[in-house]
């Protein structure tokens, strides 16, 4: 008979622990899963996870690494405030999209001055206005009418991907691009460039990216506004008691998630993509959840995890061409990531128990009677 | 001894780091009334817990009615004939009384019989209740009523009753006790667990005291006064607070008619609350739970804000200000439920004592936080209010009761509070913890301070309070001198007698 006890206070040990796990146990069955699909599971898993690191191809591989990192960890590290909170932003690939028509549009708005003092940092600004505006929506209604963040920020990510078809077709469409979809190149533009290196795959992001990692350890760690998101996420009444103000908090941490969100899609946008297409978007804002849970909601947990995320999208996509996996395999694989994570996880708050039966639960819905020792 | 219902023969459990009860022996007769005493932390919890089967005993024999008793849930704990009555009630707000009894039993009988079981039942018992009310609307003390149903419905041979009267008025508790002599003249024997020893020397028959989860002394309360039995509790003599009755001074704290809708479902609005606190005073509120007690300090606190002109401290008009503003002015509150809204159990006591000492204790620097203070600032707390823990790294969550209790009204009077509010200060901790929290309330006093005492333990207001006033459905008495009230006058102060000033308004 195994059963699971609480563990009077969170393990420590296991809160790292599980992650690691996680990766492991992802490894094991992902294998399983590419050798039921016929390719030598140690192969595929050297393919994903050492090859883009030491392989023989590592150099061009490694830059690619930022370039898939970096937005994962700009949009997971706003994400994170949130689900600290207990506030589920699950649109945040809407806001990243914003966040790119926005930063575009302030752009090409300019377009062609040269005047690059001026340009990038007001795209960077639109960008993060984007972002933000567009999470305010659900922020608004929830606090307003207290409609289910959830879904009102996942259904919006529809509506921004139709809204982005519309841009790349219509309002920012190339004016000499021959009648082909999508914006004219940021990238090839000097004034609105974001790469700093590219063959190391440097971009102006990356570098947001880390500041935003420090940044939200200090905030978590020391602020006041840190101290009180996780109050809430612990007990929102005691949080209520303790002065903070939910509403706020709730358009605080939205507002910070689409902001971070939007930076992520104004720097592709004028980076690694170039321009606004109708496929722009390729899920980042989604993955950015696990990366998110992954890096336990901890800044520097969040910054492993992007990388081992990156890691799983750059492995996969040479898995695909070398060993001829399908591209569901590697989704899949990421699902699995999130899978155990949460499974394990259930360790850093019980511990299993071995052997004869424990003790009973309370039989009724009570609160366990243990008032009156 | 043949004619014992139940016998524990060296009854022990043993959990990490600490043995919660050690070679327990004890027997109840059939149709007894017995008094199970002791500190918090005596073990009586792990003790009923193990004849109720929630907790299975490391080493000894129960033996029930002559037969070998090991329940291993409370199922055959129940099918055996051993019922409980929980400190905190199991219930439904949303469904009906009837509902709510079958969802508790094992094979409910069709519910147009269940319901006229209830109310033979309860009728029966002197425990009037409409099966066909909606649990939510009920009274704390019709609540129990549903609880002792539920029980007796099931014919229980041992009925076991953890502190059943903190939530009820006197005239309440007087209508249960004649419940419960009835039931034991019937031959059901009765486990009676509470701290109030008045009642125990009024109810009970025979008493067993634990200590450190030992067995240290049985005796018969009514031949026993209520000193001896408290230090065979405390294993000493008991310190009674006292300090020296000094002149009010200047008025603090003013509420001028505040109704207020309560935040929660099933809460109870406020209704044209008025009162005064003057320095140097204890204001003593009284009433059944769920009249409003969590609610009037929600108002006071600041988590529930009022429109300007109601809540006055001197000459600040509060009512609009938040906890945090009301906090740098000096008006101070620790509700009542410690776990998750006076402390995040999930935080260590460092970050708990930034919780509330934040902005009085200067734990921040331009809106960052100041760990190593707030480290300190815990620190003296846990010293000064002997809160027992491994150090200020431990999650609330992992203190006991009446630890964190210490540690959550040690944090609020350490800040030097002008008003301190207060909602069951010292419920569920031990005897000389209690002593010693009322007597920090009695020094504050003293010091200057005003305190509002908001509690259900009438022997603890009457301790401190200089003027008494009584909750009931929201409304609050006009307060009196609390020297001279009679036991009478507050039950019907707290049975809402004073709806008569609303008659004739």
């Amino acid at each position: 008979m195994i059963a699971l006890e609480r563990r009077p206070q969170a393990s420590t040990a296991w809160t790292w622990a599980a992650p690691l796990m996680a990766v492991v146990l992802t490894m094991i069955f992902g294998g399983l899963l590419f050798a039921a699909l016929g390719k030598d599971p140690l192969v595929a898993i050297r393919t994903i996870f050492w090859d883009p690191l030491f392989g023989e191809f590592a150099s061009f591989y490694r830059p690619q690494l930022l370039v898939k990192g970096a937005p994962l960890v700009l949009i997971a590290i706003g994400l994170s405030f949130g689900f600290r909170a207990g506030i589920w932003n699950i649109g945040a690939e809407g806001q990243y999209i914003l966040g790119a028509i926005c930063g575009a549009a302030v752009g090409l708005a300019l377009y062609p001055s040269e005047a690059r003092w001026l340009i990038f940092p007001l795209m960077i600004a639109g960008g993060a206005l984007g972002g933000f505006l567009w999470a305010m929506i659900p922020g608004l209604l929830k606090v307003r009418f207290n409609a289910n963040e959830i879904l009102v920020s996942l259904m919006l990510v529809y509506v921004a991907e139709q809204l982005l078809a519309a841009m790349a077709l219509g309002a920012l469409k190339n004016p000499e691009g021959m009648g082909f979809p999508g914006s004219r190149n940021l990238a090839q533009w000097d004034s609105s460039v974001s790469w700093i290196d590219r063959s190391a795959g440097l971009h102006w992001g990356v570098l947001f990216a880390l500041g935003a990692v420090v940044a939200a350890y200090a905030l978590m760690a020391r602020h006041v506004l840190g101290f009180q998101i996780r109050l809430t996420g612990q007990s929102p009444r005691a949080a209520a008691f303790a002065g903070v103000r939910p509403n706020r908090l709730i358009l605080v941490c939205l507002g910070l998630a689409g902001a971070l969100a939007g930076l992520a899609g104004m720097f592709e946008v004028t980076g690694p993509a170039g321009q606004i297409t109708i496929d722009f978007n390729v899920g980042y804002g989604f993955t950015a959840i696990i990366v998110a849970f992954l890096g336990r909601l901890h800044p520097v947990g969040i910054l492993l995890a992007g990388g081992i995320m990156a890691l799983t999208y750059i492995g996969g996509e040479i898995a695909q061409n070398q060993l001829g996996t399908p591209a569901a395999a590697i989704q899949v694989f990421q699902g699995m990531l999130l899978f155990f994570l949460l499974a394990v996880d259930v360790l850093t708050h019980y511990r299993l128990r071995l052997g004869r039966k424990a003790p009973a639960p309370a039989p009724r819905p009570a609160p366990a009677p243990e008032a009156a020792e | 001894m043949s004619d014992a219902l139940l016998r524990l023969d060296g009854v022990t459990k043993a959990y990490p780091g600490v043995v919660a009860n050690a070679d327990v022996s004890m027997t109840i007769r059939p149709g007894e009334i017995h008094a199970l005493l002791g500190e918090n932390g005596a073990g009586k919890s792990t003790l009923v817990k193990a004849i109720y089967g929630l907790v299975t005993p490391d080493r000894g024999r129960m033996t029930l009615m002559g037969r070998p008793y090991a329940p291993h849930d409370p199922h055959a704990a129940r099918a055996a004939g051993v019922a409980m009555v929980f400190q905190h009630f199991s219930l439904f707000d949303a469904l009906t009384v009837a509902e709510n009894v079958a969802l508790g039993m094992e094979d409910p009988p069709p519910f147009r019989t269940l319901a006229a079981r209830i109310r033979e039942v309860s009728e029966t018992y002197g425990l009037p209740l409409d099966p066909f009310r909606t649990v939510g609307d009920l009274s704390a003390g019709e609540r129990q009523r549903v609880e002792i149903v539920r029980c007796l419905l099931q014919d229980p041979k041992l009925l076991i009753m953890d502190e059943p009267t903190s939530v009820l008025t006197p005239q309440e508790v007087a209508i249960l006790f004649e419940t419960l002599r009835k039931l034991s003249a019937e031959g059901t024997a009765i486990l009676y667990i509470s701290h109030k020893l008045e009642e125990i020397r009024a109810l009970c028959e025979s008493a067993t005291i634990l200590r450190l989860g030992r067995v240290v002394a049985t005796c018969d309360p009514r031949e026993t006064s209520a000193r001896a039995m408290a230090e065979m509790m405390v294993g000493g003599s008991l310190h009674v607070p006292a300090r020296d009755r000094a002149e009010p001074g200047a008025v603090v704290l003013r509420i001028e008619g505040l109704s207020a809708a309560s935040p929660r479902a099933f809460g109870t609005s406020l209704k044209d609350v008025r009162l005064e606190v003057r320095r140097g005073e204890v204001l003593g509120i009284g009433g059944v739970a769920g009249n409003g007690q969590d609610e009037l300090l929600a108002a006071l606190s600041g988590e529930m804000t009022a429109p300007r002109g109601l809540i006055f401290f001197e000459d600040h008009d509060v009512g609009p200000m938040g906890p945090d503003a009301r906090r740098a002015l000096g008006l101070l509150a620790a509700p009542e439920e410690r776990n998750g809204h006076a402390a995040a159990p999930g935080m260590s006591l460092t970050e708990n004592a930034a919780l509330t000492g934040r902005v009085r204790e200067g734990l921040t620097r331009r809106g960052f936080l100041d760990w190593g203070r707030a480290r300190g600032f815990a620190a003296s707390v846990i010293e000064t209010f002997d809160v027992r823990t491994p150090g200020t790294e431990t999650a609330a969550g992992a203190l006991s009761g009446g630890n964190l209790q210490k540690f959550v009204i040690g944090r609020e009077i350490l800040q030097r509070p002008e008003v301190l509010v207060v909602n069951q200060p010292t419920w569920g901790v031990d005897a000389s913890a209690a002593a010693a929290i009322r007597q920090a309330l009695l020094d504050i006093a003293e010091r200057g301070a005003a305190v509002v005492a908001i509690s259900q333990d009438l022997d603890e207001l009457m301790e401190i309070s200089d003027r008494f006033a009584a909750l009931n459905e929201g409304r609050l008495s006009p307060p009196r001198p609390a020297a001279g009230l009679t036991v009478e006058e507050i039950g019907l102060m707290l049975g809402g007698a004073h709806d008569m000033d609303v008659a004739h308004v």
